[in-house]
């Protein structure tokens, strides 16, 4: 079985997110970095499958130079190779181009299985692994919690809103990852030590055939970055006792915020 | 008139989502803007008669798209299909409701048409040709303006954050002809609670979290009873498997847009944040005066939560009565 997972370095969920100068974009000088959470599910569910199967995983990211960390990061939960394309001209893509540049990536290679998260937590744009499936022309299957691989196909439990819904399709295809489908390793230090010696390309648009000008200016644009309003914050409700202060709340839910 | 703008309805078995129309009155707002046409499109199996509902939501056509093979999603068979439709109408813009279907759908068609895509969009503008919308990133940390470029563009709308505004007229139902076409991934079943209210629908949420101490979440399941909404979760709550991964809210869970959202026994971590703070009130019920919850929350109550939800719901028993 030869498993791609599609991985991004995002920062850490926990981090402040500041809007840089030009207001277009982020500070990064002082964020923390991590594998996009979602990824990570992906990375193990990836492990399970080769474990069960047999097979390489092979991780490949669209990033900045850094982004090798989070690609040791995977190699050192286990993963067996890791691709970087990395470019001056692949730094300000959109999700559609991302998604371009990661299926050229792919177009030469022989995978059976791609697993993506489902979205990226910092631009949550829940896009990249369905469009790589669509220029990969391979069926994708979305916010998998469950998966299993029968004869040349696989069958997954997908979520869907009130419920889950059973789907299948032939190899290869493409996953996404959603919640609840493993709990990731963690890294451990023979996994580090291994992870230094297992390969790490890095390669230019060139290199997987993609002309600068075949990725056209994407379609989506950010023109300015805001904080969302902030609440006034903690109205605390005072009584002299528990049933005083439930009293005075279904007051207030009702006659000034209106909402019961 | 060969720009418009589309509205892709969601059905489950005939019954539309609520975002649905969401989607038709943000798409009657587009379209009124650039002054062209709604075509509301439904795609599924006996849905014809169902449809004639979204003329009330100021659909002037609604497109059906009736085929067995339609019954159940399936995104290479609702791609093929909306592509067709798509290529016919050549809109201007297609509105999706941001489900877990709408959001799929529209990946996997900007890919297939080369058109930019912005998902859960909280407000839409129009701005010379190009689309103008708001939506946020990091977990709702900021809120971006994105600026959508090109002859087609494809917005989802999230659940709950639109005005859905009905009007008088009845829109003609017109049948689309296209074929789903060879489908590669095929439907095995479904296993749906329609009992539930559904978390990213809901208009009032009562979550719990490590507090609750234990998988007895009854408190708050009359509380959510008597107020028609919904329970959820933290990840902490989820983690020692006292409720389902799908009732968890938060950055790696679901982002609800509630009325009302009533976080207890929750300390009010970013990432549960992340998928809270676009609620219109939140409540907070802590027995800690200091939790970081209270400081996000537009009512908070120090105390125990086992003892003042029950009053609360109560309370809100006897203004119902
Ligand atoms: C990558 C990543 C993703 C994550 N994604 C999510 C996510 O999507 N959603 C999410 O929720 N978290 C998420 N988390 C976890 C998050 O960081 C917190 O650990 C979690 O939200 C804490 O849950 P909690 O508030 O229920 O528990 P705690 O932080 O333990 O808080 C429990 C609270 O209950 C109060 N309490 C206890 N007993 C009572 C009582 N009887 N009455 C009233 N109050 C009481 C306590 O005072 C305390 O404030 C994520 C973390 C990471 C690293």
């Amino acid at each position: 079985m030869e498993i791609v997972v599609l991985l991004k370095q995002v920062p850490a969920t926990e981090a402040f997110i500041e809007i840089a100068d030009d207001g277009v974009s982020v500070k990064t000088q002082n964020l923390k970095w991590v594998i996009n959470p979602y990824d990570e599910f992906a990375v193990e569910e990836a492990l399970r499958i080769r474990e069960a199967h047999g097979g390489t995983v092979t991780v490949v990211s669209v990033g900045a130079e850094k982004t090798v960390e989070a690609i040791r990061t995977a190699l050192a939960m286990g993963a067996d190779k890791g691709i970087l394309i990395h470019d001056t001209a692949a730094q300000n893509l959109d999700g559609l181009g991302v998604a371009r540049v990661l299926a050229a990536a792919l177009k030469g290679t022989a995978f059976d299985l791609i697993i993506a998260g489902q979205r990226a937590v910092d631009d949550d744009n829940f896009l990249v692994g369905p469009a790589v499936a669509e220029f990969l022309d391979i069926p994708h299957l979305s916010m998998v919690v469950k998966q299993e691989l029968v004869d040349g196909r696989i069958r997954c439990q997908r979520t869907v809103e009130g419920g889950t819904l059973v789907v299948e399709a032939p190899l290869p295809a493409l996953f996404t990852t959603q919640r609840g489908l493993n709990e990731p390793r963690y890294t451990s230090l023979p996994g580090i030590m291994k992870a230094k010696r297992k390969p790490l390309e890095t390669k230019t648009l060139a290199d997987i055939g993609l002309a600068p000008d075949a990725l056209a200016a994407g379609g989506v644009r950010i023109t300015a970055f805001r904080l969302p309003p902030q609440r006034t914050g903690g109205r605390m409700i005072a009584g002299d006792s528990a049933q005083a202060k439930a009293a005075e709340l279904v007051r207030l839910l009702h006659e000034e915020a209106k909402v019961v | 008139m060969s720009q418009a703008v589309l509205a892709v309805a969601e059905q489950n078995d005939g019954v539309f989502r609520k975002v649905t129309f969401e989607a038709l009155s943000e798409g009657r707002r587009i379209a009124d803007r650039l002054g062209v046409e709604l075509a509301a499109v439904v795609l599924g199996n006996g849905v014809q008669a169902a449809s004639a509902e979204l003329g009330r939501y100021g659909a002037d056509r609604i497109r059906v798209a009736d085929h067995p093979a339609l019954a159940e999603y399936l995104n290479d068979a609702y791609c093929n299909v909306l592509a067709a439709v798509i290529a016919a109408e050549k809109p201007a813009v297609v509105v999706f409701g941001a489900t877990t279907q709408g959001r799929d759908l529209a990946a996997r068609l900007s890919a297939r048409l080369n058109a930019p895509l912005a998902v859960d969009c909280l407000a839409i503008q129009v701005t010379d040709g190009a689309l103008q919308v708001t939506r946020p990133m990091y977990g709702g940390k900021l809120l971006a303006d994105v600026r959508l470029e090109g002859p087609l563009k494809l917005v989802a709308i999230r659940p709950n954050a639109m005005a859905i505004t009905p009007t008088e007229k009845a829109g003609a139902i017109e049948p689309v002809a296209a074929e789903p076409g060879p489908t590669r991934t095929v439907f095995v079943e479904k296993t749906l609670d329609t009992g539930k209210v559904e978390l990213t629908e809901a208009d009032a949420i009562v979550s719990g979290g490590r507090g609750m101490g234990s998988s007895d979440f009854s408190v708050l399941e009359n509380l959510a009873g008597v107020l028609g909404g919904a329970v959820g979760a933290s990840r902490s709550a989820v983690d020692e498997g006292w409720r389902p991964a799908s009732d968890q809210v938060g950055q790696t869970g679901k982002v609800v847009s509630p009325a009302l959202y009533m976080a207890c026994g929750i300390s009010g971590a970013i990432q549960h944040l992340a998928g809270m703070s676009s609620a219109k009130v939140i409540v907070a019920i802590n027995k800690d005066p200091e939790a970081p919850i209270f400081a996000k929350a537009d009512y908070g109550i120090v105390g125990d939560l086992f003892e003042l939800v029950p009053l609360i719901t109560a309370e809100i028993q006897k203004l119902k009565a």
